[in-house]
């Protein structure tokens, strides 16, 4: 084995040094992306890190994950029978039996075998559905699922599998191994060697699988920091750098003068953020959770972030001397790298990060594009003119005097809250409060507060908007005029509790009102009639017969960034005498009305309506009664039903429904 | 060189009640806008500064609390924003306010030369549309009214050329500098303010200019100089409908009914 030595060691110094310099050059440009602190609580981060990394837990969620899992725990175990591999081609005669007690290393042996074989029938599945079932989530605008660099990786591993069983396959059968009876697979392959002429066959195989595996090993590893398959180093300390608070609640802005605010160039953004560009795996998942991408809009998440890398390396060398970026970030698509169109779309349903496996954060990101555009440039959508401006002017998305804020309680006393008398706010927000069908929704509210005994007031004329779309279309300095606006007035009023029955102020008031120091106890209306459903308090008669099949739609604001889920269900099934029935998406994985982010107040020009797409959905299971538990989600699917011509299905919010109980019980 | 454009502010509209009493408008807690043309003449002035340069100021004549209006233009983007207020301004009618405007504009000409001032082509709560011209007249400036777009500027032959939109047909106009300019909402699209900017307004001033400054005849101006004025102001009353037919049970009758009242008011016809 001399004669090998020198090469090998040649070849692996040759092989480490571009493997370092290729990590080292990508990885050492996080230094450029702002300060950020992903430091805190530790504990908590490698607990993310056990689950989602070495468990795989997000990439198991999707069915095709499991093939993932066998190549991602045979790549840690192998990595064992590389290391020795590499070892011994430096220093032959070296094995990890030497330091192993023997049944330890007779159970290590048998695993490598049988893990090799694995490793193979995943390789021969994941070419199969590339090949085969192609996927749609594999095919981007710069990616294919059959593009090269997936089969070479798909073939790099194949060899290096096949390399070492038939290293091993004819070592044992030149006799040469004495655990063989610890190989099953390879003393299978030796089984139909051992026929085959020692000195012109099975020696000079040994040597070419030896140098096989050897070679394709060291042209992986150079090729790895420069491929997708960077995510092997990055990808399990992403998962560890991961958000722990709520991603939707965008960071707050700071107005300092002579700053610059939002993402401009690659640099604006934080060393995380560069960093999930390095850890994307290409797997597309985000792009096909994403309600803007299957609508066959610009924006997507994958490019998004695969464009954050593609700038970032493209500036290398000028953001290393200190100096500005040369191509643009964002801007014409014949000239940036990204196309500012695109950033339009996100309705920030945040189905892109729950959908990631290695915990990309794609949503946060375009905001804070947004956030430039607006406050740096003055540049959106020409719908977005009028709608900040009736923020700004009249405290609500419409307009509207702020006097008719109560016009919804025409029918009812609307009481004032009262400090220290009143028990809740009933934050009526503006759709509840302008919205002629929703302004229902206030009232069937109103109703159920007042048949469970619950004191109750509002703010009147005097309540503003939350500021949740302002705040996603990256207008963060009239958010943070609003909400410190609002905050003021809710300490002043003295709130201690608020209830509202729209996703977007509970998650305001909850989640980005924390940031201007408000400390009150928020509910959706979901959990208050739960609550008062389950004291007793509310006793709703099952109209279930009057809503027949009853399905509920998730809404992204109280599911997956509020984890609220069980609560309507259970109020539906309290009212309806049923549990309701659940469409194809849902929970987590359920998808956008459409009307997020800002998305209510711009017209869809391209694609097909978000709307529309989930209504379809709907309709495939034949409901009667469509339910959900946000106005906006209300809006989109009454529109998306007459679009479909489909009017016989109704769409109730569950305060609606449970209300239809109460007056029936009344009469 | 600079452009002047003046702006009102006004109450926003769709707040404003009218106390059935005093028949005045109720002017507690209800905000004031920049009124909407004003906000197209203003826009149109900060294009020709960006685009030539030139100076653009912000006048308008109002209540101290008018310098919020102000201050958005600033924040907009003019160089300078000033306020003619003074007590003896108030109550002032058309003629009246032209003649102040006129005067300071007069004054601000003599320290660098005013080529065009934009004024909205009326505003939503006088709706007199005379204000414009009346500082035209008084100024001895070509007036260009209801114009929705400057075709050409020649600034070297002072010479400019604008679009009127009239009913029903356009006019192409060519005039000396300077004018006075009225424009019409189709003009342009306001520019929503960047937060540098923004945060530039918040540090700059807004001049108030009173009668002292002006020096103006006490006759000329507010009440006194104003030989028109508002004698009641009233919302029209609207009296409650009646509900015809029965539309709950029998909806065709009711649509027949609607629709025979509407022929006999020939509101619809019957041939189609």
């Amino acid at each position: 084995m001399n004669t090998i030595q020198i090469p090998f060691a040649l070849l692996l110094t040759f092989a480490l040094a571009i493997f370092t310099w290729l990590a080292w050059s990508r990885l050492t440009l996080l230094s450029i992306g702002r300060a950020e602190n992903r430091f805190d609580r530790p504990l908590k981060r490698l607990k993310a890190v056990l689950l989602d990394a070495i468990g795989q837990r997000r990439v198991i969620s999707r069915p095709f994950g499991f093939n993932h899992l066998v190549i991602f725990w045979s790549f840690l175990l192998l990595g064992l029978a590389n290391g020795e591999f590499i070892v011994q081609g430096l220093f032959p005669g070296f094995s990890l039996g030497e330091f192993l007690p023997s049944q330890m290393h007779h159970a290590l042996l048998a695993c490598f075998d049988v893990v090799s074989l694995l490793v193979l029938l995943a390789v021969a599945t994941a070419t199969f559905r590339r090949t085969l079932i192609r996927p749609s989530c594999l095919e981007g605008d710069y990616v294919s699922g059959r593009s090269s660099d997936a089969f070479l990786i798909l073939g790099a591993i194949a060899v290096l599998m096949l390399a070492y069983l038939g290293l091993h396959a004819s070592e044992i059968a030149l006799g040469r191994e004495s655990s063989a009876g610890w190989m099953p697979v390879s003393n299978a392959l030796a089984g139909l060697l051992s026929t085959l002429p020692r000195t012109s066959f099975l020696e000079p195989l040994a040597s070419i699988c030896w140098w096989l595996h050897a070679l394709v090993l060291l042209a992986f590893l150079c090729y790895l920091p420069a491929s997708k398959h960077m995510h092997v180093l990055t990808a399990i300390p992403n998962c560890f750098f991961r958000t722990l608070g709520r991603a939707n609640t965008q960071k707050k802005g700071e107005f300092t003068p002579g700053a610059s605010y939002g993402v401009a160039a690659v640099n604006d953004f934080s060393w995380k953020d560069l960093l999930d560009s390095f850890a994307c795996t290409e797997c597309g998942r985000c792009q096909e959770a994403c309600p803007a991408r299957v609508t066959g809009k610009s924006l997507n998440p994958r490019q998004v972030i695969h464009a954050i890398k593609c700038n970032l390396m493209a500036n290398a060398d000028s953001l290393r001397l200190g100096g500005r970026p040369e191509l643009p970030l964002v801007g014409d698509p014949a000239e940036a790298t990204l196309d500012e169109k695109a950033i339009w779309g996100c309705t920030t349903c945040g189905a892109c990060m729950a959908a990631c496996p290695v915990c990309i954060e794609q949503m946060p990101k375009i905001v804070e594009l947004r956030r430039h555009l607006v406050q740096m440039k003055s540049s959106f959508p020409e719908e977005l003119l009028g709608f900040f401006e009736n923020v700004e002017n009249r405290a609500n998305p419409w307009g509207i005097a702020p006097g008719e804020r109560t016009k919804w309680a025409a029918n009812m006393e609307a009481r004032p809250y009262l400090q220290g008398e009143t028990e809740y706010l009933f934050y009526v927000g503006c759709a509840g409060a302008f919205d002629s069908r929703n302004k229902q929704v206030t009232s069937a509210v109103a109703r159920i507060l007042d048949a469970a005994g619950v004191s109750w007031g509002v703010l009147g004329r005097e309540e503003k908007c939350c500021g949740d779309s302002v705040r996603r279309l990256g207008n963060e300095y009239l958010f943070d005029q609003l909400a410190r606006e609002n905050v003021a007035l809710l300490r002043e009023r003295g709130v201690r509790k608020i209830v509202t029955h729209c996703p977007h102020c509970f998650s305001v008031l909850k989640n980005d009102y924390r940031q201007f120091g408000l400390e009150v106890e928020v509910i959706h209306h979901s959990e208050l009639i739960r609550d008062l459903i389950a004291q007793g308090r509310l006793q709703p008669e099952n109209i279930g017969d009057r809503t027949g099949a009853t399905f509920f739609h998730d809404s992204c604001y109280l599911g997956r960034h509020n984890d609220v889920y069980e609560a309507p269900r259970q109020v539906l099934a309290a009212a309806t005498g049923s549990v309701p029935m659940e469409m194809a998406r849902n929970l987590q994985n359920s998808f956008c009305c459409g009307a997020g982010g800002g998305r209510m107040w711009l017209e869809e020009h391209e694609g097909e309506r978000i709307n529309r797409e989930r209504v379809t959905e709907a309709l495939s299971s034949k409901p009667d009664t469509i339910c959900v538990s946000c106005p906006y989600c209300l809006t989109m699917f009454e529109d998306g039903l007459k679009d479909k011509e489909a009017t016989d299905v109704k769409v109730y919010d569950i305060a609606e429904v449970v209300a239809l109980g109460i007056r029936s019980a009344v009469q | 060189m600079q452009v002047i454009s003046c702006i009102k502010q006004v109450p926003d509209t769709t707040q404003v009640q009218i106390d059935p009493v005093t028949n005045t408008l109720i002017r507690d807690n209800i905000p004031f806008i920049i009124n909407p043309y004003d906000g197209h003449a203003l826009e149109e002035s900060l294009r020709l500064k960006d685009r030539y340069r030139f100076k653009a100021v912000a006048l308008s004549m109002g209540p101290p609390n008018a310098e919020a209006t102000l201050r958005k233009a600033l924040c907009q983007g003019v160089d300078e924003a000033i306020l003619l207020s003074d007590r003896a301004f108030g109550g002032a009618d058309t003629l009246a306010t032209s003649n102040v405007l006129a005067t300071a504009i007069r004054r601000l000409h003599k320290q660098e030369e005013v080529a065009i001032v934009f004024c909205g082509k009326q505003t939503i709560d006088g709706d007199t549309a005379q204000v414009g011209p009346g500082v035209a007249v008084r100024l001895g400036f070509t007036q260009l009214t209801l114009v929705d777009r400057i075709e050409e500027l020649d600034i070297t032959r002072h010479r400019i050329r604008v679009r009127r939109k009239l009913e029903g047909r356009y006019e192409i106009v060519e005039a000396h500098l300077p004018v006075m300019i009225t424009v019409v909402r189709e003009l342009n699209r306001p520019r929503y303010p960047t937060v540098p900017m923004r945060m530039a307004a918040a540090g700059s001033k807004v001049q108030v200019w009173d009668n002292s400054v002006l020096g103006l005849d006490p006759g000329s101006i507010g009440l006194k100089g104003s030989p028109t004025w508002v004698s009641r102001i009233f919302s029209p009353q609207r009296e409650k409908g009646k509900i015809l037919g029965n539309g709950l049970e029998e909806p065709r009758g009711a649509a027949k009914q609607l629709i025979e009242k509407l022929v006999a008011k020939d509101i619809i016809g019957t041939r189609y």
